[in-house]
């Protein structure tokens, strides 16, 4: 600590003598690893995962890599800023985490040829920019089994951010789920237009709940609709994060995202001279995707939980096998096959069976 | 017993001299903060306060932060000095992203020259268009401007993601709530090459000298300044209030509206669901950190734009949470209208019946 203070404060008189030394004088071969957070570390979901996958990087490579993040940066005009700034100041690997940061990261990536940067969720590649994100459909149609049989009312809540493919995949993928062990589930959608915002998202879960929901499922980051779900005495799943200690009685599951291994990894080719860009899409095989312990659920269900997570992860089954007709009636996926990554990215259509309509 | 007792006679000096004590007194407690967080003070504020800008990339950047904050804060500051409160300046900041922006997606084939032009005419009546409802309900209702121009806000900015959520998303984008990317005709043209800079900043500078002028040499500027220090002497002698209350929310409107648009057609590019980072919320402090003068907003909106920078750089290089920005900035604030008060307020100790004795 004392060291890299001292080193520090030597650089910062360096700057004064000349004014345009800034903080690019990092050693080459070792790796320092900048994140973008879209919120902040403590959201208890999807900012707070990735930190921990920076934690792992710094705990795997030791003094071989640095790290550092912004937190909370706004998916507008200064996103670009604070990328190029981690790029001016040495960092040669940057971890962009939200989609909003996609055109940004581009843009400072073809700038910064040398540093390499990775882009969640995304989907524009360059030589030196790479896009990764997780299957968290799989783990969604794991919580879909389990919704179809613990409800009671057979109405499920589900709180979601926005209606990109994302969440829109993950909707098709729990409702196919909760369907396969009980057609008589219907599913009520909010769309509270954020990802943090424990207030909205709460207040999303409440008015699901007096809806007659007994199942909150959520695709936003904060643990507030689990916390509604927790004081009404509903049951529901996790997001992102293993939310049981804001839940214990109500966190059927959660489905985890697990970047630490991917984040190490990338980490280590950048130290090796090995990284390349490219596109990982990982799901529970990879352990990118994670159920936490199945909790406050009988043994048969849990039974059926685990087993359906070993099929996914062993490829026998795809949660997106045909056949699959939209709400227009029409046959979109064919009985017996398996939708292909590209119509799973660019989902913009509920599948028939749900009742309700999605926001145009 | 403490008491405030209002001094007879205040320096006029101090009125100018607290913006820079108020800075200084936030340097020292800042730096015991971070003495206090385990950092060295002086190399953190270096961080935070010298680092952002010891190279000419990152005095573009400060400009194209200080850019809306500026060009905001000197329309706000018009109707502040004559007691109207417009506290919306984020939804006309919003709408006149939305009126501007929507011309160049409504065009987004062109290559004409006028594009522009015209997308600073409409970002501007964009603005004006919002300021005006809470200046009719005001005027018309007596309805109070505070409440109705920050309830705007929210409308507008549920109306941009209405939009980018649906008419206006862009077909090529995945479904993603944004809308296309804007024509090459309509982004502000650099006037920096390798920065940011844009054109925006330019007129920035030019509303802080129309704004100086106008509040100094014209009579509606001496009009404004009347209403606002004695309503009751401004109504004697026949300035009308209403026309005041229009002025400034149409003033201040238009300049919100640009703003926005210079965002959305500078550094962004194409409209999305949030565009501003609340610099209608942050320009209000700038208003105020400037004295309502419009060349003292321009040191205000560049020191505002600085704890933004540093901020994000404390955060870096030091590892210090986010939450030094927000920290720097109330802190900042703080100092100001603590000097703000001593400066028109004397302490007195003692009891209520001592009063006699002091006054």
């Amino acid at each position: 600590m004392n060291a890299s203070l001292v080193k520090r404060t030597l650089a910062a008189v360096a700057a004064v003598g000349a004014l345009a030394t800034g903080m690019g004088a990092a050693q080459a071969e070792d790796v320092k690893v900048g994140f973008v957070y879209v919120g902040p570390i403590g959201d208890h979901g999807w900012s707070y995962r990735h930190d921990i996958g920076r934690q792992a990087i710094e705990a795997e490579l030791g003094d071989a890599a640095s790290t550092s993040y912004v937190e909370s940066v706004p998916e507008g005009a200064d996103a670009e800023r604070v990328i190029r700034q981690m790029a001016q100041t040495g960092h040669n690997l940057i971890f962009t985490t939200s989609f909003g940061y996609m055109n940004p990261t581009e843009k400072v990536a073809k700038q910064f040829p040398n540093v390499k940067f990775e882009h969640a969720t995304g989907y524009k590649r360059a030589d030196n920019l790479s896009t990764y994100a997780a299957r968290f459909y799989e783990g969604r149609y794991v919580a879909g089994v389990i919704a179809g049989k613990m409800t009671k009312s057979n109405v499920v809540g589900y709180v979601g951010s926005f209606p990109i493919p994302e969440v829109v995949r993950g909707i098709n993928s729990f409702m196919m789920g909760a369907w396969s062990v009980n057609p008589d589930v219907e599913v009520k959608v909010v769309w509270a237009n954020t990802w943090y915002d424990p207030g909205k998202e709460g207040d999303a879960a409440k008015a699901l709940i007096d809806q007659g929901a007994d199942i909150m499922v959520q695709h936003t980051d904060s643990p507030a609709p689990l916390q509604v779900a927790e004081n009404r005495g509903v049951l529901g799943f996790g997001q992102a994060s293993d939310m049981i200690k804001f839940a214990p009685k109500a966190q059927l599951t959660a489905i985890v995202d697990n970047w630490d291994s991917y984040y190490v990894a990338r980490a280590k080719a950048v130290a090796d001279g090995t990284w390349e860009s490219m596109d990982t899409w990982g799901g529970i095989d990879t352990g990118m995707v994670e159920m936490a312990p199945y909790t406050n659920m009988p043994d048969d269900v849990k039974a059926l939980a685990e087993e359906t997570a070993a099929k996914i992860a062993s490829g026998e089954f795809h949660p997106f096998t045909g056949p699959i007709y939209d709400q227009a009636g029409e046959l979109r996926v064919a009985e017996g096959e398996v939708a292909d990554d590209g119509m799973l990215l660019g989902m913009d259509w509920y599948i028939q069976g749900i009742d309700a309509e999605l926001p145009k | 017993m403490v008491r405030l007792e209002p001094r007879r006679q205040h320096s006029q000096a101090m009125v100018y001299l607290s913006p820079v004590l108020a800075i200084l007194m936030t340097l020292v407690v800042g730096g015991i903060i971070f003495a206090f967080l385990g950092k060295n003070p002086f190399d953190a504020l270096y961080t935070f306060f010298i680092l952002p800008i010891n190279n000419s990339y990152g005095i573009s950047e400060l400009l194209v932060k200080a850019t809306p904050l500026v060009i905001i804060a000197v329309g706000l500051a018009m109707g502040f000095r004559a007691n109207v409160w417009n506290i919306g300046a984020e939804g006309q900041l919003t709408m006149g992203a939305i009126f501007g922006g929507g011309l160049a997606l409504y065009f987004h084939d062109s290559e004409s020259i006028l594009l522009m032009p015209a997308m600073f005419v409409l970002g501007a009546l964009g603005g004006a268009f919002w300021g005006a409802i809470p200046a009719l309900l005001r005027t018309r209702f007596n309805a109070n401007e505070i409440l109705t121009s920050l309830m705007l806000t929210y409308v507008a900015t549920l109306f941009l993601s209405f939009l980018v959520h649906g008419p206006w998303r862009n077909p090529e984008g995945f479904n993603f709530p944004e809308s296309r990317p804007f024509p090459d005709a309509g982004l502000l043209p650099i006037i920096y090459d390798g920065t940011r800079v844009h054109l925006g900043t330019a007129v920035a500078v030019f509303v802080v000298i129309a704004g100086w002028l106008l509040l100094s040499k014209s009579v509606i500027g001496f009009q404004l300044r009347v209403v606002g220090k004695a309503p009751q002497a401004a109504r004697h002698v026949g300035f009308r209030q209403k026309r005041m209350v229009w002025f400034t929310l149409l003033l201040g409107g238009a300049l919100a509206g640009l703003a926005g648009l210079f965002e959305v057609a500078g550094p962004i590019g194409q409209l999305q669901p949030s565009i501003s980072p609340g610099y209608g919320f942050t320009a209000i402090i700038v208003a105020f950190l400037g004295r309502l003068h419009p060349v003292g907003i321009l040191f205000g909106g560049l020191i505002m734009a600085l704890t933004y920078l540093g901020g994000e750089l404390a955060q870096i290089t030091l590892g210090l949470p986010n939450a030094v920005t927000g920290l720097f900035q109330g802190i900042l604030l703080f100092f100001l209208l603590a000097c703000d008060v001593l400066t028109k307020y004397r302490i007195r100790f003692g009891s209520i019946a001592a009063k006699g004795r002091t006054a």
